[in-house]
């Protein structure tokens, strides 16, 4: 079962770049659709909550296609997980796992760290502040920006869009600042 | 007046911007059984965001410390690859599975796209996600990331709500 065993171990840069990639003229060719997901969160608040407002008031089934590409996506996310998931664990950069320690952070076992995203803590202060509030800002940020790391990094820049990449350069800044000024105060308060 | 979508005389351009994300530029309507395909090229994409680690809120942290190339080798070359690959549809003028040609929409530029885009990148690296792999990490089982994407929708809902009085 060697391939098996091979396919469970974390992919590489160079053959999960190019697969992902590779979405992009897939999707044009099967049927003219642009690829990006954040427009995804727009179709779930103009078919669930348009509330009368503009921009949740177009036809939003002639996006139910993306739709089923999130729905893809979250059933990917449980096969890739437990049908071929790595046993072994996540092996994160020494001086990444240095820094985060000394923020507070001790689970490093999995994708996800459980001091901060656990179940049980949805209703505490760090849920509050890294499922909640982080939430938020990836949802208004992304429609605002009119794109995501998929609308903008990979589908506008491949299209050679230049907002696209006035856009992402904005997300690579927002994040470096955060992480580097914003998130050990973060860290520091749900201690 | 509104139009026939419910639109304001002078929302039409704004609209149109944001319709440019994830367009549908085909124009023979999918029901439920063509629309699979999107569903199945979604497992695939999910699985490949998994098994890469994408989903991985270390990798992100990894990625805005400088401490890994990993996620920029994965951006660099999906943008390499898609990059071609738009060429060499263009160059060949390839059609669709429907027979139409291939129509990418061009993206305007939108005072949106910069802070839009700082308070994103915030978000990115608070929840170590961006909407896609969201919806992996929940069915990967991270069920708490539920209430991220309920945020996020909420997010979503407020810049729409707010969208006329921000500058674009």
């Amino acid at each position: 079962m060697e391939i098996i065993e091979l396919i469970r171990k974390p992919w590489p840069w160079y053959i999960a770049g190019p697969l992902i990639g590779f979405t992009v003229p897939t999707l044009l060719l099967l049927g003219n659709k642009s690829f990006g997901i954040s427009s995804a969160l727009r179709h779930i608040c103009a078919a669930v909550v348009p509330a009368n407002i503009s921009f949740f008031k177009y036809d939003w089934r002639k996006g139910a296609w993306n739709l089923f590409f999130v729905a893809g996506i979250t059933v990917g996310g449980f096969v890739g997980t437990f049908w071929l998931g790595n046993p072994d664990a996540i092996v994160v950069a020494p001086a990444t796992q240095k820094a985060l320690s000394a923020l507070g952070v001790t689970d490093f076992s999995g994708l996800m760290p459980s001091d901060l995203f656990a179940v049980t803590n949805i209703f505490t202060l760090k849920g509050l502040i890294f499922l909640v509030f982080g939430g938020f800002l990836v949802g208004f940020g992304t429609r605002y920006a009119g794109g995501c790391t998929s609308g903008h990094a990979i589908m506008g820049l491949s299209n050679l869009q230049w907002p696209s990449l006035v856009a992402t350069v904005s997300f690579m800044i927002g994040g470096f600042a955060c992480t580097h000024l914003i998130l050990p105060y973060l860290l520091e308060i749900v201690k | 007046m509104r139009d026939a979508h419910g639109l304001l005389e002078e929302e039409p351009l704004l609209a149109e911007i944001d319709c440019f994300d994830g367009s549908n530029q085909q124009k023979k309507p999918e029901g439920f059984i063509s629309n699979l395909k999107y569903l199945i090229v979604g497992i695939l994409f999910g699985i490949v965001f998994i098994k890469a680690e994408i989903v991985s809120w270390f990798r992100i942290q990894e990625m805005f410390r400088f401490d890994s190339f990993h996620m920029y080798g994965v951006i660099g070359s999906a943008v390499l690859v898609g990059l071609i690959s738009v060429q060499l549809i263009k160059r060949f003028r390839l059609k669709t599975l429907d027979g139409e040609n291939v129509s990418i929409p061009d993206k305007t530029f939108d005072k949106g796209q910069i802070y839009g885009g700082l308070l994103f990148g915030v978000g990115w690296a608070i929840t170590g996600a961006c909407p896609g792999p969201l919806f992996a990490q929940i069915g990967g089982g991270f069920l708490a990331v539920i209430v991220t994407l309920l945020s996020a929708i909420a997010g979503t809902w407020t810049y729409g709500a707010l969208r006329s009085k921000l500058p674009h």
